[in-house]
């Protein structure tokens, strides 16, 4: 049984690991986080967008992609410092938070992940019909595809 | 002092025979909503699953199309709901999900929130009583 378990989990990091570094993006660990941003749709991982986006959709909550989001200040204030300390840019935030990072012109502040430029070339040979589906529903909807997203794996 | 040990002994045993049924902090917050509901309209005569019922179905026309509570909690809510961007709500009927209704500032939180999206105002406290009235009983 112990063992097994053993196994099992030497199994998992291993092929996390061969997975590489910039699949891999730590699941959004704070329960404030998970909570107010996850209820709607998945707790989209801070490292996928820059400090100034995450600024700027937090500053932004009140009218969040056309409905309201707002939070108490004591939320509001723990979920902004969650993005920034591990944005695409936030030092030591990692692999794949730097290529997203790198991907993003200085000038622009995207408010949405899909379109990012890594998240567009990530997702080019996705067919159109593919986001329709019903299981899909959404470019959101991460886990429809990314079974081990919100356990860090976004290998596909 | 006889009086008041008196009371306070019935008071617990009333406690401890409403516990299995009721959940104090949910009586609370309808207790709360009452309270306002009185202020809001001096012939308000309590809560109503009916009109619960009936506000958790009603269509409204809103800003990408029809909506109701249903369409994002489903058409029963002994079942779970679907956001628009596919992520599973937890069902709304407090037999299936007991934690519903209990925390206060999450419930005004997402009145708020939900009632602007489907209704395109806030909610009345007679209606935000009715709609846990009926809740509780499902």
């Amino acid at each position: 049984m112990m063992r097994a378990a053993i196994a099992a989990f030497l199994l998992t990091t291993t092929s996390l690991a061969l997975a590489g570094g910039d699949e891999l993006v730590p699941p959004v660990a704070d329960p404030v986080v998970k909570k107010e941003c996850g209820s709607c749709h998945m707790a989209f991982p801070p490292q996928f967008l820059p400090r100034r986006s995450w600024q700027k959709l937090v500053d932004g909550l009140a009218s969040h992609f056309g409905e309201d989001a707002s939070l108490p200040e004591a939320q509001r204030a723990a979920v902004l410092r969650y993005h920034l300390e591990h944005a695409a840019d936030a030092p030591g935030a990692g692999r794949a938070a730097s290529k997203f990072a790198a991907s993003i012109p200085a000038g622009e502040t995207p408010l949405r992940i899909t379109e990012t430029p890594r998240w567009v070339r990530e997702h080019r040979k996705i067919k159109p019909e593919r986001w329709k589906s019903p299981e899909v529903k959404s470019r959101l909807n991460c886990v429809a595809c990314h079974k081990d997203a919100e356990r860090g794996s976004w290998d596909d | 002092m006889k009086t008041w040990s008196l009371l306070a002994v019935a008071a617990s045993a009333g406690l401890v025979a409403s516990v299995a049924l009721a959940e104090p902090r949910r009586d609370a917050i309808l207790a709360d909503l009452r309270e306002q509901a009185k202020k809001e309209d001096p012939r308000f005569a309590g809560f109503s699953a009916e009109r619960g019922a009936t506000l958790y179905r009603a269509t409204h026309q809103g800003k990408d199309g029809p909506i109701s509570c249903s369409t994002c909690h489903g058409s029963t809510p002994l079942g779970n709901g679907q956001t628009r961007l596919g992520k599973a709500i937890d069902p709304m009927a407090v037999s299936k999900n007991p934690a519903r209704y209990t925390d206060s500032a999450n419930v005004e939180k997402w009145f708020k929130r939900n009632c602007t999206e489907v209704l395109g105002r806030g909610c009345t406290a007679t209606e935000k009583g009715d709609f846990i009235t009926f809740m509780s009983g499902q």
